[in-house]
């Protein structure tokens, strides 16, 4: 195997991949930044911290996740096969759920009883209100309105849980709007509260520590590759809204050189139709939620509304990693549009009787585009970051169908 | 020497405080900035912090959130802020413009690009809410080669060691955000400002602004007492958003009138 002579470098010590990322916030928030950077740094050093999740991931969340082979659906592509990592199998349905865990660990640490979380679609929201009632703590989840609207099963599923959910009326009322409120929630009360960033975005040490906490995703599979397949994939193929499934999956594998990473994101209504949420693809490197990534902006450098039909994926921005990773020609990025998408949800439904999330359909038509380019001795590895049960009544409503 | 520095230096030579309001770009529209701006005046500003409107301003309350999206509804950018900053020029050259505002915009045109049109423009310092000083070397340095003052923010959670980071990066006037928070916020620690403002003046060698809760004449004589100058911000978009159209402009300059009296008062009861 050919290895990289010097280790992956990233961040650097300031929080930098290169010229993305960094630390570009309010000076209010400078020493809670600083504060959770000890406590992080902290907490690697500390075996009983480290095998205590581990403990949480094997018992309360059902890790390892398995590998599944898509046999059916690779013989009627007629190429490449397609191995699944079976996220969606996860306590919750979601890869979110590891870097909860991760970070209300570390919350408890640092002594603080409060957490806080941003949510789209509402899959980090329940992540976080899941963790936040196993460890008895406060949890508060900022939601745009427009998302409390379409996802009200998730905000009844927080609120069982025991969250308080607070709908978003400024902005656009999604996901960008509740995390610029989550932010103010923090530095309004960060003596006592812990802000669980859902993504690896936001200022440093987020992207790496969420980063850390879901690389779990991509240790397991190189452990379970060679197992199931005689070897690693050729591919790595992950969806891309923030970025965090995709970055715990690739981040094992960088080092791999001969690994291909391929990152997907939302291309809507296609990327020329200006109705997407593409950011690496088709956005300018700017500054937004602390830190220096690709961003969809217009040309006086406000940010644009996205769109896509995965909520968990319409997001103006990307992890500052991504950003890096697409620069350096380390991992490349590649556009699936909404029909691209619900297409693959479809057959994978119907072919290997998994009900697949929508954001991770982005990966699955990808790689059912590439299967069929390539000989029958390759393999795809794609991380299937999350079941569809949420996504029931978008696909329906698609489909002309109400319940 | 720059306009911010003479401005302070005069006030301190008659005893007095700097009067520092805050107003959106663009807020209620475009026509009407230049003439509030000319209103602060009257109603005895000394400096005036002209927000630059950003879709995402993750560091303001809510008050100033909308008072951008109400700027940006209506087509506000960063290059038309700059047109308003020149045209306020042609009626008044003495008045320090401080723009602030999110670092986007202003990558979006390009660092030169802005430090010399803003420069062209009349503007006088620049507050970037999101470039702390650890991530805006270069941008301090081409505002300070184009004759601009870098103003950064303190906060009550800064150590010492930031005192000495901004002491270096920036000039013109200190920033110092009085509660933790975002701005329009209730609950101003006046014992923490009164303890905290002498020595952030003594390590940055600068003048000391406070705002972030400063809402009417006692917070802002309150203030006064112990800070070189005291911003407004929410409380004046309040009274935009609260004047009928063709009152806005009279009831903003009549309210900052009202704050400069408390003010001047201070100085009064000292001499």
């Amino acid at each position: 195997m050919q290895m990289a002579d010097t280790p992956y470098p990233f961040p650097d010590a300031s929080g930098h991949f290169g010229p993305y990322g960094g630390v570009f916030v309010s000076e209010t928030l400078i020493p809670a930044l600083d504060e959770l950077r000890a406590a992080y740094a902290a907490c690697q050093r500390d075996p009983a911290f480290m095998a205590e999740f581990e403990y949480e991931l094997k018992h309360y969340v059902g890790r390892p996740s398995p590998i599944y082979h898509a046999r059916r659906w690779s013989e009627l592509l007629g190429g490449a096969q397609i191995y699944l990592k079976r996220e969606d199998l996860n306590h919750t349905g979601a890869h979110k759920v590891n870097n909860c865990i991760g970070q209300a660990m570390l919350a408890r640490k640092m002594g603080k009883p409060r957490v806080i979380a941003e949510t789209g679609a509402g899959q980090h929201g329940v992540a976080t209100a899941t963790v936040a009632a196993r460890y008895g703590m406060e949890c508060v989840v900022y939601m745009g309105a427009e998302d409390v609207k379409r996802q009200a099963a998730n905000v009844y599923r927080m609120k069982l849980l025991g969250a308080t959910v607070v709908p978003v009326e400024s902005g656009s009322k999604t996901l960008k709007d509740a995390l610029n409120e989550a932010m103010r929630d923090w530095v309004t009360n960060v003596h006592n509260t812990f802000y669980i960033i859902g993504t690896v975005a936001g200022p440093h040490p987020y992207p790496m520590m969420v980063r850390d906490f879901q690389a779990v995703i991509g240790k397991e599979c190189i452990e379970q590759m060679p197992e199931m397949a005689g070897r690693q994939p050729d591919y790595v193929i992950a969806c891309v809204g923030g970025g965090s499934n995709a970055m715990g999956i690739f981040h094992p594998y960088l080092e791999h050189r001969e690994v291909r990473l391929v990152g997907v994101e939302a291309a809507g209504d296609g990327l020329d139709s200006g109705r997407h949420a593409a950011s690496l693809s088709a956005g300018r490197p700017g500054v937004l939620h602390g830190n220096r990534t690709y961003l969809l902006q217009d040309e006086d450098g406000q940010i644009i509304e996205t769109h896509s039909v995965s909520a968990g994926l319409d997001y103006p921005g990307v992890g500052p990693e991504h950003a890096w990773l697409k620069d350096s020609a380390r991992a490349e990025y590649v556009g699936i549009t909404d029909a691209e998408a619900l297409q693959a949800f479809h057959d994978l439904c119907r072919f290997e009787g998994i009900i697949p999330a929508l954001e991770s359909s982005h990966a699955l038509a990808y790689a059912a585009k590439l299967a069929p380019q390539l000989g029958r001795d390759k393999v795809l590895l794609v991380n299937l970051s999350g079941r569809g049960d949420k996504d029931m009544h978008t696909v329906a409503e698609r489909s002309g169908i109400r319940f | 020497m720059s306009k911010i520095h003479t401005t302070f230096a005069r006030l301190q030579g008659e005893g007095r405080k700097a009067l520092i309001p805050f107003i959106t770009a663009g807020d209620p529209d475009a026509d009407t900035t230049v003439p509030l701006m000319h209103a602060l005046v009257e109603g005895g500003a000394d400096i005036i912090e002209l927000g630059v409107p950003f879709s995402d301003p993750m560091a303001d309350g809510p008050t100033i959130q909308r008072a951008s999206e109400r700027a940006l509804a209506k087509g506000m950018s960063l290059r038309k802020v700059l047109a308003l900053v020149a045209e306020f020029r042609r009626r008044d050259a003495a008045t320090p413009v401080v723009l602030m505002g999110y670092a986007n915009p202003i990558e979006a045109m390009g660092i030169d690009a802005f430090a010399g049109a803003a420069a062209a423009a009349g503007v006088d310092g620049v507050l970037v809410v999101d470039y702390p000083p650890q991530e805006c070397a270069g941008f301090a340095a081409t505002l300070k080669a184009a004759g601009l003052d870098p103003i950064f923010l303190l906060a009550p959670t800064s150590s010492a060691q930031r005192f000495a980071e901004v002491a270096q990066a920036g000039s013109g006037y200190i920033y110092y955000v009085s509660l933790k928070g975002v701005t329009g916020s209730a609950n101003i620690d006046m014992d923490e400002v009164a303890r905290r403002i002498p020595q952030i003046r003594a390590a940055v060698g600068m003048p000391v602004g406070v705002g972030f809760g400063i809402r009417d004449a006692a917070s802002a004589r309150r203030i006064g007492e112990v800070a070189d100058g005291v911003v407004i911000g929410s409380r004046i978009i309040e009274e935009i958003e609260n004047s009928p159209t063709d009152q806005v402009v009279v009831r903003v300059r009549d309210f900052i009138k009202g704050i400069r009296d408390a003010l001047d008062q201070i100085g009064e009861q000292a001499r």
